[in-house]
This record gives C-alpha cells, sequence and structure tokens, in this order.
C-alpha cells in the first residue's frame, strides 16, 4: 500500500506558510476592525508632525551638506588601514629579504606621495 | 451580564468577562510613561521606576522617549510658561487613548512658585488632568498611589455610550490648543474647554 503523504510532502510547508501570512496579517485586520467599530481616527497638525521632541521643526530638510569631510575620512581611513600593514612589517623586519622591503617601501610612498598630493590640493585645510 | 449570575457560574469554575473587561484589563496593565521629567518631581518618578519601588510590578516600567509610543504623560515637576507649549505639543503627540498625570504642587498648581511671573499655575490649564498628585515632592509611593488610581479610572472606562472615554468619541478632539508667547504672559492663558477659573465664595 503507497504512504498518502509522499506525493505531497510539501503540504506542511504549504499549511506552515498560510499560517505564518495568517499571524502576520490577523492581527492587522482585528485592530483595523477595532479602529473602524470603535476607535475612531484622530489625526492633527501637531499628531502628524515629523520632528516629535515637543518643538516646532524650523526650515527644510532639504538641506545641503559640505562634501569636504568625505574626503577627509577617505584619507583617515587610507592611513588607518596602512597601520594594519606597517605593524607586521615592523615586526618582521630584520629577517626581510631586499625584496620583501623595496616591496613594501614602494606601497609607503605611494600612500605618501597620495597624501602630498592630497596636501597640496588642499585637503587638509577646513573652510 | 448580571452580577449574581457571574458569581454564580464563578462558583462553578465558568468564568465570563466582557469584551470591555479585557480591553480595559489589557490597556491598565500596560500604561507606557512618556519619558521626561520637568523638575525636582522627576528624581522621585526615576526612582518610582527603578528596584526599590518598581513601577514595573504595574506594567508601567517601559518609559518611552518618544511620544509616539507613550499612552501616559507623567508631568513631574514646574512646568515653565517657556516649557509650556512644548509639553502641550508632546500631549497632542502621543497616539490615542492617552493620559496625563501632574505629579507635585508644581504641575497641578504651579506650588512654591505659584507668584513667579514665568511659572505656569498647573498644567491643567491646558491638558486635561487624570490624576493629580499633591506633595513638594510627592514620594515614590505616591505615584504608585496615582497610578493605581489611573488603573481604576481606565478599569471603568465604558466601550461605547454617552460616557465613554474621549479616545473613543470621534466628536471629542484629540490635539489641545499650543499657547504661543505673548507680549507678558500666553495667549490664551489657560484653555477654556478644560479649565475655568474657580469662583471665588467670600
Amino acid at each position: 500500500m503507497p504512504a498518502p503523504v509522499a506525493d505531497n510532502s510539501y503540504l506542511p510547508i504549504l499549511i506552515l506558510m498560510v499560517a505564518a501570512v495568517l499571524f502576520a496579517f490577523t492581527p492587522l485586520l482585528l485592530a483595523r476592525l477595532w479602529a473602524i467599530f470603535f476607535s475612531p481616527r484622530k489625526p492633527g497638525q501637531d499628531k502628524n508632525a515629523t520632528y516629535e521632541c515637543g518643538l516646532e521643526s524650523k526650515g527644510d530638510a532639504w538641506i545641503q551638506f559640505k562634501s569636504e569631510y568625505y574626503l577627509y575620512a577617505i584619507i583617515f581611513l587610507i592611513f588607518d588601514v596602512e597601520t594594519i600593514f606597517l605593524l607586521p612589517f615592523a615586526v618582521a623586519f630584520t629577517g626581510l629579504g631586499v625584496g620583501a622591503f623595496l616591496s613594501l617601501m614602494v606601497f609607503l610612498f605611494l600612500l605618501v606621495a597620495g597624501l602630498i598630493w592630497a596636501w597640496k590640493k588642499g585637503v587638509l585645510i577646513w573652510r | 451580564m448580571d452580577e449574581g449570575l457571574k458569581s454564580e457560574l464563578q462558583k462553578q469554575g465558568v468564568f465570563t468577562t466582557t469584551l470591555e473587561g479585557i480591553y480595559n484589563w489589557g490597556r491598565q496593565n500596560s500604561v507606557w510613561p512618556l519619558q521626561f521629567g520637568l523638575a525636582c518631581c522627576a528624581i522621585e518618578m526615576i526612582a518610582a521606576s527603578m528596584a526599590r519601588y518598581d513601577l514595573s510590578r504595574f506594567g508601567a516600567e517601559v518609559f518611552r522617549p518618544s511620544p509616539r509610543q507613550a499612552d501616559l504623560m507623567i508631568v513631574a515637576g514646574t512646568v515653565t510658561k517657556k516649557m509650556a507649549p512644548q509639553v502641550v505639543r508632546l500631549y497632542n503627540q502621543m497616539a490615542e487613548p492617552k493620559y496625563v498625570i501632574a505629579m507635585g504642587a508644581c504641575a497641578i498648581s504651579g506650588g512654591p512658585f505659584k507668584q513667579g511671573y514665568n511659572v505656569l499655575k498647573g498644567i491643567d490649564r491646558y491638558l486635561p488632568v487624570d490624576v493629580h498628585i499633591p506633595g513638594c515632592p510627592p514620594r515614590p509611593e505616591a505615584l504608585l498611589h496615582a497610578f493605581m488610581t489611573l488603573q481604576k479610572k481606565i478599569a471603568d472606562q465604558e466601550l461605547t455610550g454617552a460616557n465613554r472615554p474621549r479616545h473613543l468619541n470621534p466628536e471629542a478632539p484629540s490635539e489641545f490648543p499650543v499657547p504661543q508667547f505673548g507680549a507678558h504672559d500666553l495667549v490664551p492663558t489657560h484653555n477654556p474647554a478644560v479649565w475655568k477659573a474657580p469662583a471665588l465664595t467670600r
């Protein structure tokens, strides 16, 4: 006799899925019904205000930021990551070959050259 | 349902209740206060919410920093005229149903600063206060008592009918006018819908 369960082994998943959707939507529906039958909606100017700390908001939220700090942060990040490379370099310094030494010096030179370039462009001066 | 029938059924192990009862029971045991203090009463409010007095026994330990999530405004301390519009606006921003406890002499009447030019003589001039607590400052037990009084008040509120509370009545306002700074005082000096000057009888 063949087992009838084997034919629809996805049925429990389907039932679970339906239950999960009902579990999510039934409270929302009940809340909606409660609002219709008992509790009226009461929107208002203060209630719908965006800011909610008692003070009235002034001005527009669409203001322009200066993007200068972004460059500052990027340069900081580059040298922050550089220290991660410098630390093992310093620890293993005495045992390094010429090739390894030179390649790290080139790496450092590239970064320092970038910093000098940024310096000359005036990125480091806060305006 | 008849009270006699209810107790008779209860003796047989059948418990009955009403939708109203469940609704109010749920609400009264999870009143979330708004987290703000205006003056020294706030210290007593903080003490009441901490381990020694433990407001969480009443389901009210969740002090919310946003008025959108709060049910209860505990006006704890002196309300200066500079602060009054902000307090009223915060109340307006709370979702219904909402309740107000005026805590301490200052919040209910201006207290020792009543004669001061810059002190509001009681927040009930602008907001419908549910429970007043006298004291300067009231002890945490007094706040607990006020809270239990509020719970009783919530439990007795009707779901339908003419005596239903404000939040179930579509005509009753949810927002109250926010006072403006005038030349010498707040304008208006009080909200006539919630407060009128006591008549002196000599």
